[in-house]
């Protein structure tokens, strides 16, 4: 049926850490409702470890399960160890992407990155 | 049990039409350009196929021209035409006028057309997706050849004012050669050139009167699969007269304009779909269809809110529902729908294969980010009652979950 991965379907349907932090150490977002995507990233941090993570999207099933794969990644990991992270990492959690969805993951990365450099730049 | 609710994008093949394109395969083999009884056989099958399209389009049967689908319809019909003209004038600059939100078979290739050297004009829409009548009228020049207008639009399935067209284009064509013929015969030169009308009607066919006398249709084109008949066949009428080169070569089928051997099965199958067709009760068919599209439209708007309904339902083909559900991407709501079994069609650009939406939307001046929140829903013949109120339940929620996720 859909060109989608078990594993995306699976995030879509059941994403991780989906929702906000009040008193979040960092925020990122990226793209924006014109170009149909959206995504914003709370981040926790404490001694550059990532203590919590949440995000919120608005888009298409693979946004969602990009966003989701992606703060499964990053929970729990340093800040040097995040800024490594490549689209590619996510696009390999979730068992492939069809071609025309990989900007959604970068687009999450983005917001991940912006968020990190935000908390740097306090 | 799954509900299919994208009648727009394909039909199931009818029963009977199955029926009557069984033999054609195995039994009824013959290649109808043979003149052989295998061949002569084959030939039964797509005489009876010819007169039962020429019957629903009230034209003669040599005037249907069998291709591959409408988008080879919709190509045949502008690219040999403006070819053929050429033709007999290869320095002339023809002059084309379509419209924003036709079929992406008529506005490439009037495109491809245009970087040739002709000239285009794409009319505007309304907000209902209807054209402008006088700003067609407006746009007629002396070099004007011809006029394609969708008859209704396969994303929000408004209907286009084509008997009004027809006959302002006849109009022209009569005033034209009435003030030629009135020219002495020593300095009158040529007959003017005709306007030609070609209409894409693959989504109207089911609906509306295709009546090509009626309308002053010169070119019309359809597709099997849109009326319940087979994939990979489609029609292109072409009215006695008009001249049209073939772009493809090598056979002599079809009156030299299309060559290729007939897909048999798939043309009995085209014409018995047709013959489905009760053209003398639209009004009535029409009526139960509407009624559970209604329904739908109802539901929605009573259970979900921050939703517009793109559909002008007082102009529109009676099988359309056309929503944005605000703050909602459309490829999300189309894969939750999926995940429930229910299919329906998205404008959104995460679903195609570009990253910009639905031109018809974007013509129909909808913002891009309401476009990329569309849903279409299209009701066909087998849509029940209990479809509509299972999608009215199991929509709501989804739409819920989704505007919760949203930054």
């Amino acid at each position: 049926m859909i060109p989608y991965s078990k594993k995306v379907i699976e995030h879509f349907r059941h994403p991780h850490n989906q929702g906000m932090i009040k008193d979040a150490d960092a925020i990122g977002e990226a793209g924006n409702p014109r170009c149909g995507d959206m995504m914003k990233i709370y981040l926790k941090i404490k001694d550059n470890i990532i203590k919590d993570v949440k995000f919120e999207t608005l888009g298409c099933a693979a946004a969602i399960a990009v966003s989701s794969a992606l703060t499964d990644r990053v929970n729990g990991s340093t800040l040097a160890k995040v800024k490594k992270i490549k689209k590619e990492d996510i696009v390999k959690d979730l068992g492939g992407l069809p071609l025309i969805k990989i900007h959604c993951s970068m687009l999450a990365l983005e917001a991940l990155h912006k968020a990190i450099t935000n908390y740097n730049n306090k | 049990m799954k509900i299919y609710l994208d009648y727009s994008a394909t039909t199931p093949v009818d029963k009977s039409v199955v029926k009557a394109m069984f033999p054609y395969y195995s039994n009824k083999f013959g290649n109808p350009s043979s003149l052989h009884s295998f061949g002569q056989e084959a030939v039964k099958g797509v005489d009876r196929a010819r007169e039962q399209i020429a019957w629903l389009l009230n034209c003669q049967a040599n005037e249907i021209v069998f291709t591959s689908g409408a988008t080879e319809s919709d190509n045949l019909a502008i690219k040999g035409l403006i070819k053929a003209l050429l033709k007999k004038d290869k320095n002339k600059k023809y002059h084309i006028i379509t419209s924003a939100i036709e079929h992406s078979a008529v506005l490439e290739t009037c495109a491809e057309l245009e970087r040739e050297g002709i000239e285009v004009t794409y009319l505007p829409v309304g907000k209902n997706g209807l054209i402008d009548i006088n700003g067609l009228k407006k746009s007629i020049k002396n070099n004007t050849v011809l006029i394609s207008i969708m008859y209704a639009n396969s994303e929000v399935g408004c209907i286009e004012p084509i008997n009004d067209i027809g006959k302002i284009i006849n109009k022209i064509n009569e005033k034209r050669l009435k003030e030629w013929k009135n020219i002495s015969p020593k300095s009158r030169g040529d007959k003017p050139h005709e306007i030609y009308f070609h209409t894409d009607a693959v989504q109207a066919i089911n609906y509306v009167n295709c009546d090509v006398k009626y309308n002053f249709i010169d070119l019309l084109s359809l597709s099997g699969h849109k009326i319940y008949g087979p994939k990979g066949i489609g029609v292109l009428y072409v009215r006695s007269g008009v001249p049209l080169s073939a772009l493809q070569l090598g056979g002599h089928h079809e009156n030299n304009i299309r060559s290729g051997t007939l897909n048999v099965p798939g043309i009995v199958g085209l014409g018995s779909a047709a013959s489905l067709i009760n053209k003398s009760n639209h009004v009535n068919i029409n009526k139960i269809i509407a009624g559970r599209r209604d329904r739908l439209v109802v539901g929605i708007i009573k259970n979900i809110p921050e939703v517009i309904l793109n559909t002008d339902r007082s102009i529109s083909t009676p099988s359309h529902a056309h929503f944005s559900f605000l703050g909602v991407e459309g490829e999300s709501i189309l894969i939750s729908l999926d995940l429930e079994g229910i299919a329906v069609s998205t404008g959104s650009a995460c679903a195609s294969g570009s990253l910009k939406p639905s031109h018809v939307l974007l013509a129909m001046g909808i913002k891009e980010e309401v476009a990329h929140s569309s849903i279409r829903f299209t009701l066909g013949k087998n849509t029940t009652i209990g479809e509509i109120d299972k999608v009215i339940k199991i929509l709501p929620p989804i739409i819920k979950r989704l505007r919760s996720m949203a930054p």
